[in-house]
C-alpha cells in the first residue's frame, strides 16, 4: 500500500471501554468508505516526522456499516510509540490517514462451525465476524479471555447478545479457559480461530496436534508484528542511501523515514507485499511469507518484522 | 467516438458478426512487442486511451452488448450449469452485482439506472428493458440468483475466487464463451490446479507469484491483464463442453481462407477484490478480430506476423492452433515489409 492509497479520516468518538483500551471511531473526510469483510484491518498512519507511526488495527464494527470504521487501541507500554500516540496524541477531531481495508483473518466460510478464541484486545476482528455470522446462521462460538483490569472490553455486550454461544474468562478473577477441553468436544469439520497473544496461539495449535485436528482447521493472527533486535546498518544499492536501523525500529519503518515508498497490507510478516531482494549480509527471518527455500537463499526478506542477523544488510532498492 | 450497441448478430450457425470501423480502431490488441514472451503483464485497471477506448471504463459495453447478451441467453438455456454459485459464496456473488450496477450506472447513464434507498434498490437496464426492485443481499427478491441475474446484463464470462486456506478457489461463475475451459470441469479447483495445463509457466514460478499477488490485491484498487488465442469462426462459445461442435472447424482452414476465418481473440481479464466477502472476482471479457479486418492497421499487421513467427511451439500446441499456426504466419507474411 503505497502512500497514495491512503484515505483520510476524522476522529468523532473516542471511548475507554476497557482501563488500557481506547476504541476509536473514523469517518471519512469525504464520500464513504468501503464496506469490509469480517476479520479485515486497516493500516492507521499516525503523527509525522520523526514522530510518524504505522500500525495495524482490526475494525471492529458491523462490517456492513460504510459511514463509519472502529479500532480498538490496547496501550502496550513497551511498544515502539504507535499505541502511546493513540492513546495520549489523538483526540477528538483529528485527521488521520487509513488504508483501504485487506482482510488477512477472513472466517472459512465452508467450516461447518466456528469456534473463536480471543485473547484481550484480540477480541477486536471477532466483533466483525458476529454480525455476518449472524446474518450467514452460521453456528460458532466465542471464547474471550481477558484480565478485567486491563482489558475485557464488550465482555458485558457479547455475553448478553450472544448468551451461551459467548464464554468469558476472567484471568484477574481467577478463571481460565480449558483450551483442550473446549477443542475436544467439537465436531469434525470446526474451525478454529485465534487472535490473541503467541502464547494463546500456541497453545491452541499444540492442541490441535494432540487432537488430530488438521492444521487446515486453524487460523490465527498475532497482535501486530514488529519486535525490537539488534541495531544494523542498512545500504540501498541502488540509490547509495546508507540508514541505521535502532533496536527499536523495523527496517520497514527505517526505509519510510527516509521516505522510501514500500509497498505493504499487514506489517506483522503475512502478505508479502513489502519483499526486498537482499544482495549482501545474514538475515534474520521473522515473517510467516517466505518459505522455507526462500529463507534459506537468504535473497529475500520481509523488512517489517525480519532483521539483520550480522551488522550490515545491503538491499537491492 | 464512443460505439452504441448495434442490432443482434450471430456468433454461430450463420456467424454474422462483424466489427464496425470503430469497433475495429478500439480493438484491445494485445502484442506490445515484435517476439511474443510470456510475462505475468498485470497493470492498474485505470482508464486508458481517452474516450471511447475499451478501457475508458470499468467495463466495457461496446456495440456488440446485444449480441453477446442475446448468446448468452441460448448457451445457458442449453446449458443452464454453465453458471453456478457454491453456497457460501452468496455474499460474493452480491459483491459483484453490486459493483457492476454502480459502475454500469455511472459510467452509462443513458442506459443504466440504479437507485439506491438503504436496502431497497431500483435497477434499470434499457437496452435489455429490465425495470427491477428488489432487497440488496435477498436473493427471493430478484427473479434469479444475484449471479445469474446481472451476469446476463454485462458482456464477458465472470467466476468468483473465495480465498482460504492460503489459495483461491474458484467456487462460482458464469461462463458461456471461454477459450476452450469448462466452468464445471475447473469449480472447486484451487489457482494452482485450473492453472495445471498451462506450459511454461510452472518451472519459472509465474503461477505462484500470480497467485501471492492476487492474493493481496486491496479493495477498490482492479488490475488487468491480456490474454489470447486464435479462433476459427465468430465463435463465442469455444467451451469443453461444446469441443464437438468447434473442435474440426479447426481443419476447415485454408490459404484462401485463413484470413476470413481466423480470428484473433483477445481477453481483458479484470480482477478486482470484493469488499463484503473478501473474494477476488475475474472477469474475461472477450474481443473477437478477424485477421481480415487486423491486417487494416498496418502496424498491427506487422507485429501480429512477428509475434505468430516466434510463437513458441508449446504454446501453439497448447492453444491449439497446431493445424493452421503456419497458414496464419503465411498470411501475415504479405503484411510485413521485412519479408
Amino acid at each position: 500500500m503505497s502512500s497514495i492509497d491512503q484515505m483520510s479520516v476524522k476522529v468523532t468518538a473516542i471511548e475507554q471501554v476497557a482501563p488500557m483500551i481506547k476504541a476509536f471511531t473514523l469517518q471519512p473526510l469525504e464520500g464513504q468508505l468501503t464496506p469490509f469483510s469480517a476479520g479485515a484491518h486497516v493500516v492507521v498512519e499516525m503523527g509525522e516526522g520523526e514522530q510518524r507511526y504505522r500500525n495495524a488495527y482490526s475494525l471492529m464494527s458491523n462490517p456492513n456499516d460504510n459511514r463509519q470504521y472502529q479500532i480498538a487501541v490496547r496501550l502496550q507500554e513497551a511498544s515502539r510509540g504507535g499505541s502511546i500516540y493513540m492513546h495520549e496524541q489523538v483526540a477528538v477531531g483529528d485527521e488521520l490517514k487509513i488504508s483501504p481495508p485487506a482482510n488477512l483473518f477472513a472466517p472459512a466460510w465452508k467450516a461447518n462451525k466456528h469456534v473463536l478464541f480471543a485473547g484481550g484486545v484480540g477480541i477486536t476482528p471477532f466483533l466483525s465476524y458476529v454480525p455476518v455470522m449472524q446474518q450467514r446462521e452460521a453456528e460458532f462460538e466465542l471464547h474471550y479471555m481477558y484480565r478485567s483490569q486491563q482489558t475485557g472490553a464488550y465482555s458485558a455486550e457479547l455475553t448478553e447478545q450472544l448468551g451461551d454461544a459467548c464464554r468469558c474468562y476472567d484471568a484477574d478473577q481467577g478463571s481460565r479457559c480449558d483450551i483442550a477441553a473446549v477443542m475436544a468436544d467439537q465436531p469434525l469439520g470446526t474451525h478454529f480461530y485465534i487472535c490473541g497473544p503467541e502464547s494463546l496461539i500456541e497453545a491452541v495449535r499444540a492442541t490441535a496436534d494432540e487432537l488430530g485436528i488438521p492444521a487446515g482447521a486453524i487460523h490465527w493472527e498475532e497482535f501486530a508484528g514488529a519486535k525490537p533486535g539488534q541495531p544494523f546498518k542498512v545500504e540501498l544499492s541502488r540509490s547509495g542511501v546508507e540508514l541505521a536501523v535502532a533496536a527499536d525500529t523495523s527496517l520497514l519503518e527505517a526505509l519510510e523515514a527516509a521516505d522510501i515508498d514500500i509497498q505493504h497490507l499487514c506489517r506483522a510478516g503475512v502478505c508479502g507485499q513489502c519483499v526486498c531482494d537482499v544482495t549482501e549480509g545474514e538475515i534474520e527471518h521473522r515473517d510467516s511469507y517466505l518459505s522455507d527455500a526462500e529463507k534459506q537463499s537468504g535473497k529475500q526478506m520481509m523488512p517489517c518484522v525480519s532483521r539483520a542477523a550480522g551488522e550490515r544488510l545491503v538491499l537491492d532498492i | 467516438m464512443r460505439v452504441a450497441p448495434k442490432e443482434i448478430q450471430s456468433f454461430r450457425d450463420d456467424f454474422t458478426y462483424t466489427n464496425s470501423a470503430a469497433a475495429i480502431e478500439r480493438f484491445p490488441f494485445p502484442f506490445p512487442e515484435d517476439e511474443y514472451r510470456y510475462s505475468v503483464n498485470i497493470e492498474a485497471h485505470q482508464p486508458k486511451g481517452g474516450e471511447g477506448s475499451a478501457f475508458e471504463h470499468y467495463i466495457d459495453v461496446d456495440e456488440h452488448y446485444l449480441s453477446e447478451m442475446a448468446e448468452r441467453e441460448l448457451v445457458l438455456d442449453d446449458m443452464p450449469s454453465r453458471c453456478l454459485a457454491m453456497p457460501h459464496m452468496e455474499l460474493a456473488c452480491w459483491d459483484m452485482l453490486e459493483r457492476f450496477m454502480v459502475s454500469l450506472a455511472e459510467d452509462y447513464p443513458e442506459h443504466f439506472a440504479l437507485t439506491r434507498d438503504g436496502d431497497n434498490w431500483h435497477w434499470e437496464n434499457k437496452l435489455l428493458h429490465i425495470d427491477d426492485h428488489f432487497t440488496f443481499g435477498d436473493s427471493t427478491t430478484l427473479p434469479r440468483p444475484p449471479l445469474d441475474y446481472i451476469g446476463r446484463q454485462v458482456q464477458g464470462d465472470f467466476a468468483l475466487m473465495d480465498q482460504r486456506e492460503g489459495n483461491l478457489f474458484m467456487d462460482a461463475g458464469m461462463v458461456t464463451c471461454p477459450a476452450d475451459w469448462s466452468l464445471a470441469f475447473d469449480a472447486g479447483m484451487s489457482f494452482d490446479e485450473w492453472h495445471g495445463p498451462v506450459p511454461m509457466v510452472h518451472s519459472e514460478g509465474i503461477i505462484e507469484r500470480a497467485r501471492k499477488y492476487l492474493m493481496a490485491l486491496p479493495v477498490g484498487q482492479p488490475v488487468r491483464r491480456l490474454n489470447w488465442t486464435l479462433t476459427v469462426n465468430a465463435r463465442m462459445d469455444t467451451s469443453s463442453e461444446k469441443y464437438n461442435e468447434w473442435g474440426h472447424e479447426r481443419a476447415s482452414i485454408t490459404p484462401e481462407n485463413v484470413g476470413e476465418k481466423i480470428y484473433l481473440r483477445v481477453e481483458v481479464q479484470v480482477l478486482d477484490r470484493m469488499p463484503r466477502s473478501n473474494a477476488v472476482t475475474i472477469s474475461i471479457r472477450t474481443y473477437l478480430l478477424s485477421l481480415e479486418d487486423l491486417v487494416t492497421n498496418k502496424a498491427w499487421a506487422v507485429r501480429m506476423h512477428r509475434t505468430m513467427k516466434t510463437l513458441p511451439q508449446a504454446l501453439i500446441d497448447y492453444k491449439g492452433l497446431t493445424r493452421f499456426h503456419g497458414m496464419v504466419v503465411d498470411y501475415l507474411s504479405q503484411f510485413d515489409p521485412a519479408n
